[in-house]
């Protein structure tokens, strides 16, 4: 059975050695001695790691067993580079190795994809890259009302004179807005509001109440995403960091509790992701440099919850980094086939399929 | 040179052209005209600069933490309606600067100014100090055709870039290698032609390049600065930031990476790889010199290509401003330009990160084309509709003239992401802004005219030339090829 996959991009690069604290080892305090996160504000999962005390509404999800943390998530040769690291992600390309498709529409390539609606994936927030590609047709909204009232004003295409690639670019996004507002345009305004609302503060909570509106609608989209950003937290790390992690928590625990109550939280498999993780070890001005392996948070009612893969030893770092346990392909690919039915390697020799998702 | 090409010329240097500026360019010789663009004579801005340019940081932060305590101290727990300085400045500062832009008589400067933003970037949300902000922007303008060697050297030094990549803050004792990264990255070579090691080179050499907190300006922290040897792209000494940034103008990369840039703002999308490199040569060979590189772009055989016409896909900035200079639209007050260009995704002094704006095809997807045409549609009506209703609220602030009509309306955008979500509303916009009403820069100008000053190609849609001049403006500026320049 097919799920729909809700992206969340954590931008700028997450702390992931204090969202997922390995609380238990001295070297921690060793490392961090101004901005690790204090033992008594970590909520214990087993003996050598605890989540940041902010991330507490995740507790519900992780206590009812569909929460799932992917220890050590990243890449061999990582790159720092925020807009080389993430194009690495989305395209799910070796470190060396430049791709222009999102892994998600690799995912499909070849695929046959139901046409009911004429938009196979929508990103709430401004990076489209997972999703770009020939397979799918993705379109960029950041408010439903809006879209379809200023759609209805757009003349469909007239094709023919294709004209230079700035302009035939143009054109191909016309065509998308058409297609796309005729498929969505009765479901969505069918579709009920979501029974919790979602906090303000960032954009976050908007691009949540339209992801849960555009499920409920129960159009036949393959994949959602949705952003938030301010996680390069070079200086003065700690307030923004837990600002953060705690609005993340809050809104994904009012993301479960509506899918929940509009019982579609088992078609729904939510990931988080960030470009990298930061460096072990403080920088003088109380952040943190770019790094390299971090968590990932994967929730939905097919997960299964718990610890996955392994928490990078800070005993055995490369360069002050964290070594990789899991690779993120790996990661995509027992998406793709838990979410899709899709077998997909992403260039990886031998596959390693987690046991996060049935 | 001909109408057409004084078009193109004038769309690819400045925001937006009358009839009347084609005209008083399209009887000179294209080499002449170029020369004249560049000659801009003026280094600074018109617009008087905003009044708090001289507050250090130290006295903006004590002032904010007064009326971030003000806000909270309100009894019944809600926020009370505090002028905090920050936010103010950084509103003011953005305003200004659109203000230079629409009254500027030098646009290719301005351009220029932008592309040395979005090239150097340095962001409000995160240096938090408008009045560094203003100083850089000065900067940029003062060698927008300047000498790039110089601009490197100056933004170095920079208080609001040591602010937003965290040099101040690094030391000998522990480097950050934000600014280090970024210079290799971005700035210079571009990804791909160094190594881990070159960046941690790199912050080493500018420890203790820093920010007096009370004034704001640069200094030179001795006791912080890293003076034991490093190894730098294969040299080795104890070096220095000017040392670095030495050895990035004498590697070839760091002309090429400015040329390319350069290429896709100016030429075309399709960069050129052999004459990306002569021009390259040539610049770095001249010390850097902006003007006789962009002279060379201007004049090349791509550039003047009249299948290169309309090939490049305009930026908010250029799409809004210049409908609004076209237009001959009134402009008292500039809140609602900030507030499309937030929509559209360019805001001034607010990069969406340290790369700057993407630009090209990047500007159009889905979200942002549809608010494209929104913004149009609603500039018609601006012309058509003398008084608008209702506007955005006035603020009681002195030199605001509040007692004017608000010409350009207020935008309903999707990105007040704060608002709550819009009823539906059963109006279509399909039918509002079918006649456009013609200010003083497009009355009495033909129909045939109007189009091939408005559009750089054909129409897509097909437009009606038998239509009133005011119809024929309307459905020029809602034709996909006005998106382009």
């Amino acid at each position: 059975m097919a799920r729909i996959l809700l992206l969340v991009e954590l931008k700028g690069g997450n702390d992931g050695l204090n969202t997922l604290v390995p609380y238990a080892d001295p070297k921690y305090r060793e490392l961090r001695p101004g901005i690790g996160v204090a033992r008594e504000k970590v909520i214990q999962l087993d003996e050598n790691v605890a989540l940041n005390g902010k991330l507490e509404p995740l507790m519900e999800s992780w206590k009812a067993g569909d929460l799932a943390i992917l220890q050590g998530v990243g890449y061999p040769y990582p790159n720092r580079s925020h807009f080389r690291s993430i194009e690495i992600w989305d395209t799910a390309s070796a470190s060396n190795q430049t791709l222009s498709e999102g892994w998600i529409a690799q995912a499909f390539s070849g695929a046959k994809l139901a046409k009911g609606v004429g938009v196979d994936c929508i990103v709430a927030d401004t990076n489209a890259l997972p999703s770009t590609g020939p397979a799918l047709r993705t379109i960029v909204m950041q408010d439903a009302e809006n879209f379809l009232r200023q759609a209805n004003a757009v003349k469909p295409a007239a094709m023919g004179d294709g004209g230079n690639p700035a302009l035939r670019h143009l054109l191909a996004v016309r065509q998308e807005i058409n297609a796309a507002a005729a498929g969505l345009r009765d479901r969505l305004r069918e579709a009920p509001a979501p029974a919790h609302e979602y906090g303000q503060e960032f954009l976050l909570g908007r691009q949540l109440d339209l992801a849960t509106r555009i499920i409920a609608s129960k159009a036949p989209v393959v994949a959602i995403k949705v952003a938030l950003g301010g996680f390069d937290t070079h200086a003065n790390q700690a307030q923004t960091h837990e600002r953060l992690l705690a609005f993340l928590a809050d809104s994904l625990a009012t993301l479960r509790r509506n899918l929940i109550a509009a019982d579609l939280w088992k078609d729904v498999v939510v990931m988080t992701y960030s470009e990298f993780g930061r460096r072990a070890k403080q920088n003088a001005s109380g952040g943190t440099d770019h790094g390299t392996a971090a968590p990932q948070f994967v929730m939905g009612g097919g997960v299964k919850g718990g610890l996955h893969g392994a928490q990078p030893s800070l005993g055995d770092l490369q360069d002050g980094d964290l070594r990789h346990a899991v690779d993120f392909r790996n990661v995509f690919a027992t998406v793709a086939q838990g979410c899709w039915g899709q077998q997909c390697d992403f260039g990886l020799r031998q596959v390693q399929k987690l046991g996060f998702l049935a | 040179m001909g109408f057409d090409e004084a078009r193109h010329l004038l769309s690819r240097t400045s925001f937006g052209m009358t009839p009347a500026e084609i005209r008083a360019y399209e009887t000179l010789d294209y080499t002449v005209a170029v020369d004249r663009l560049l000659s801009a004579p003026s280094r600074e801005a018109a617009t008087p600069a905003p009044g708090w340019i001289g507050m250090g940081p130290a006295e903006v932060r004590r002032a904010q933490q007064t009326a971030e305590a003000e806000r909270r101290d309100k009894p019944d727990g809600r926020k009370a309606e505090v002028v905090r300085p920050v936010q103010e400045q950084g509103r003011e500062l953005k305003i200004w600067w659109i203000e230079e832009m629409l009254g500027t008589e030098q646009p290719l400067i301005e351009r220029m100014v932008w592309f040395w933003h979005g090239h150097f970037t340095s962001s409000l949300q995160k240096v938090r100090y408008p009045a560094a902000l203003y100083r850089q922007n000065a900067l940029f303008r003062r060698e927008a055709l300047g000498n790039y060697a110089t601009l490197l050297k100056e933004v170095a030094r920079d208080p609001a870039m040591l602010i937003y990549l965290d040099g101040m803050r690094s030391v000998a004792r522990q480097p950050n290698e934000n600014f280090g990264r970024e210079l290799l990255e971005l700035f210079t070579l571009g990804e791909g032609n160094y190594s881990e090691a070159d960046i941690k080179a790199a912050a080493r050499a500018f420890t203790g390049w820093s920010v007096n907190r009370e004034t704001g300006q640069f200094v030179e922290r001795g006791p912080q600065h890293d003076d034991g040897e490093k190894t730098f792209l294969g040299k080795t000494g104890r070096f220095g930031g000017e040392d670095i940034l030495k050895i990035l103008l004498a590697h070839p990369r760091t002309a090429e990476t400015i040329v390319e840039k350069l290429w896709h703002e100016f030429v075309s999308l399709k960069p050129d790889a052999a004459e990306i490199k002569r021009l390259a040569a040539d610049f770095r060979k001249s010390g850097y010199e902006i003007k006789p590189l962009l002279r060379a772009l201007l004049l090349s055989a791509s550039f003047r290509d009249p299948a290169n016409r309309g090939s490049l896909i305009k930026s908010p900035v250029e799409l809004i401003v210049g409908t609004v200079h076209v237009l001959g639209l009134p402009v008292p007050e500039k809140t609602g330009i900030v507030r499309m260009l937030q929509g559209l995704g360019q805001v001034p002094f607010d990069p969406p990160n340290v790369k700057g704006w993407a630009g090209g095809e990047a500007w159009i997807s889905t979200y942002t084309l549809l608010l494209r045409q929104q913004f149009l549609r609603r500039m018609v009506e601006a012309t058509t509709v003398a008084p608008m209703e209702g506007g955005m609220a006035m603020s009681a602030r002195p030199n605001r003239r509040a007692d004017r009509r608000q010409q350009l309306p207020g935008d309903d955008s999707t990105m007040q992401m704060m608002e709550p979500p819009r009823p539906v509303e059963g109006r279509s916009l399909r039918n509002a802004g079918n006649e456009a009403r013609l200010g003083p820069t497009l009355t009495g100008v033909d129909s045939a005219t109007l189009v091939r000053t408005l559009l750089p190609r054909q129409p897509v849609d097909g437009l009606d030339a038998n239509g009133t001049p005011g119809a024929v403006v309307a459905s020029a500026l809602l034709d996909t090829a006005y998106q382009l320049k």
